[in-house]
């Protein structure tokens, strides 16, 4: 009987607590750093799309939401012919971003999309590229990797050492 | 003529009053359990969200009033008719001020009574004509507790009524103009606070429509106006208590300073206020700890408190 | 209140015989709530309020509820209705109906004569100091009649499991 009496004057006491509540659209929530919200492609520092089209995305999407087709330029650079994301059906898990090799794919702190007509919520790469690159600003793989698609040549990258003359007999 | 004229004047204007108080508890008890769980609760509709009524209003009059095709369909129009009727019928006896009430019986407290175990029959009636699982196990319960719970609601305010020697409630009112009975009645006050929750099966005693565990009782099949009718009739119930613990136990319109017109919705809203604290604070009881605690403890002590009023009553007349 | 006497009248009379006619128990136990209801208003119109809410609050509100609660309990359906139906011939209705028609007369000739009409007001105070004034021993052997009643439930509502845990059952008892 005396613990029923304490839990209601513990539960009045909180009438002069402040409150918990974020006035949402007055107010802006919490920016946490790691919010995974909607997903974008970014350029890499040089201005170039980072995506390889590697289909590494697409493969640990459990929902199947994205789709895309790889293509090459004249220099044998990959890159994705069309890049497709289903935002309807998007969970917003982030595997994609974990996936992918090139840090093309990110995913965003803004969650504000919603659209009368279903269709509307798929995105299209030009729906989906930002003109920066997003998260990780210094990386640019093809400068990290090893082939020569245009950017760099042959063992000019970093941490590589030149290329073997394998014609030479000199070690 | 004039005072028949003044009759249904005030009678319009309990009605009316007592509809749009118990419409706008809908408003004040979620707001008061956001206070006292650290949020808002409605506040986009209006100033303060006062308009939320008129929202969830319109909302329930357009929505499918639907009745299911396995229902008993006239018992199961009839139930919330009972129910608002049943609840609404007894604010005729409480004297709101000297002079301004609707009908004054002489046997107002008994009224009271008996409209209260009408309105029974609303949840029961409602239960058993969904004929669907859930609804039928919410009546059976809130039959045998309201059941249970009107054995002692009834026998705590026969200290009051031996107090004031009268079932009339403005000779009650009157009787308490030295001393509010809720002092040498308080084990009275008490039992029938406990009661008059247990009647308007609110938190804690909600089990009829517990949630977790049978959806939502007796109105599982009820939607649109007939659920709203459901849902009015709680908070009408709730303002009625109230205004009975008031007018019993609190002196009625009585009160130093300010206008009986006042004092007793005052006494009322602290009332109503606290049954929403009650809600916000207290989990709600198994169901054999609420059946062993009415007939094993309440109502035991409500006999005694009976005994000892009335022994105390004869020395003191003696 | 002539008016409103006869309209209660004739709303008992009518819900009544619902009460028979009905083939749905539980519209019938309706009619009959309504017929107590009436009831009530016709104990208060004859100035005896405290017999009127005890009306209801005893017999519509705790009394009809339990009955409800049992038929509700039993899980009739239409068919049952149908059952109800088959059960009454039209024969069945002659014994009742003659029985019934002797006692209307005999109340219409007592009606004819004159009978009780007229009492005053009784208050809830009267009505009290007449039970435990010249009827004490009848409310103290009603009351004990009630209590009897009380320990009966008691009894058996105390629990079929205990009991037989604790009691030698009729297996135990034949095995030597």
């Amino acid at each position: 009987m005396l613990s029923i009496l304490r839990t209601l004057w513990g539960v009045f006491l909180h009438m002069f607590r402040s409150r918990e509540t974020i006035q949402y659209p007055e107010q802006n929530i919490l920016d946490p750093p790691r919010f995974r919200g909607r997903i974008i492609l970014s350029l890499d520092p040089d201005g170039q799309e980072r995506c390889v089209a590697c289909y590494l995305c697409s493969a640990a999407c459990p929902v199947d939401c994205i789709a895309l087709q790889a293509a090459q330029d004249v220099n044998g650079r990959r890159y994705p012919e069309f890049f497709r994301i289903n935002f309807s059906r998007c969970i917003l898990c982030g595997f994609c971003e974990e996936a992918c090799p090139t840090y093309a794919i990110q995913l965003t702190n803004d969650f504000e999309f919603s659209e009368y007509d279903r269709n509307n919520m798929v995105y299209e790469k030009e729906d989906l590229l930002i003109s920066g690159p997003g998260k990780h600003p210094d990386y640019n793989f093809f400068r990290v990797a090893g082939v020569a698609v245009g950017v760099k040549g042959k063992g000019e990258s970093e941490n590589e050492l030149p290329p073997v003359d394998v014609r030479s007999l000199l070690p | 003529m004039n005072e028949i004229l003044l009759h249904i004047i005030i009678a319009l204007v309990v009605l009316i009053g007592a509809m749009s108080v118990s419409a706008s508890l809908i408003w004040l008890e979620r707001r008061l359990l956001g206070v006292w769980q650290d949020r808002y609760g409605p506040n986009r509709v209006g100033p303060f969200g006062l308009f939320q009524v008129m929202a969830d209003m319109i909302k329930i009059f357009f929505k499918e009033d639907w009745i299911p095709p396995f229902a008993d369909k006239p018992v199961f129009v009839l139930a919330p008719a009972i129910i608002v009727a049943a609840t609404l019928i007894p604010y005729a006896v409480i004297p709101f001020s000297p002079g301004i009430v609707v009908a004054n019986l002489n046997i107002g407290l008994l009224f009271f009574l008996a409209m209260a175990s009408l309105s029974v029959y609303g949840i029961v009636l409602g239960g058993w004509s969904s004929r669907s699982k859930y609804p039928l196990l919410g009546s059976l319960r809130a039959t045998a507790q309201l059941l249970s719970y009107e054995v002692f609601m009834g026998l705590s305010l026969m200290g009051v009524v031996m107090m004031a020697g009268s079932f009339s409630l403005e000779a009650i009112v009157e009787a308490q103009r030295g001393l509010w009975f809720c002092i040498p009645q308080f084990a009275g006050f008490v039992i029938f606070f406990i009661a008059g929750l247990a009647e308007t099966h609110r938190l804690p005693f909600d089990l009829p429509e517990a949630e977790s565990e049978l959806i939502s009782g007796f109105h599982t099949e009820y939607s649109g106006l007939k659920f709203g009718m459901f849902f009015v009739g709680e908070y009408l119930g709730v303002t009625f208590t109230s205004l009975m613990i008031a007018t019993l136990f609190f002196g009625g319109w009585q009160g130093p300073l300010l206008p009986p017109i006042v004092w007793l919705p005052g006494k009322t809203l602290v009332f109503i206020c606290l049954f929403i604290l009650i809600r916000a604070a207290l989990p709600r009881p198994r169901y054999d700890q609420l059946m062993s605690f009415a007939w094993k403890i309440l109502l035991p002590l409500s006999l005694l408190n009976l005994l000892a009023t009335a022994g105390v009553l004869l020395i003191l007349r003696k | 209140m002539n008016i409103l006497f006869y309209m209660a009248s004739i709303v008992a009379v009518i819900a009544t015989l619902m009460v028979i006619l009905e083939f749905n128990p539980v519209h019938a136990l309706l009619y009959l709530i309504v017929s107590l209801l009436s009831l009530a208003v016709i104990f208060f119109l004859l100035g005896a309020p405290f017999a009127a809410a005890l009306e209801v609050i005893i017999y519509a509100g705790a009394i009809m509820v339990l009955f409800v609660f049992v038929v509700m309990m039993l899980n009739l359906g239409p068919r049952s209705a149908d059952e109800e139906r088959s059960w009454h011939p039209a024969r069945v209705w002659f014994g009742p109906f003659l029985l019934s028609a002797a006692l209307l007369a005999e109340l219409l000739f007592v009606l004819r004569g004159g009978g009780g009409a007229g009492f005053g007001e009784v208050s809830p105070e009267e009505v009290g100091i007449a039970l435990f004034g010249p009827y004490l021993l009848a409310t103290e052997l009603a009351s004990m009649l009630l209590l009897s009643g009380l320990i009966g439930a008691y009894h058996l509502g105390r629990g079929y499991g205990e009991a037989r845990r604790h009691e030698p059952g009729p297996v135990e008892e034949s095995t030597p």
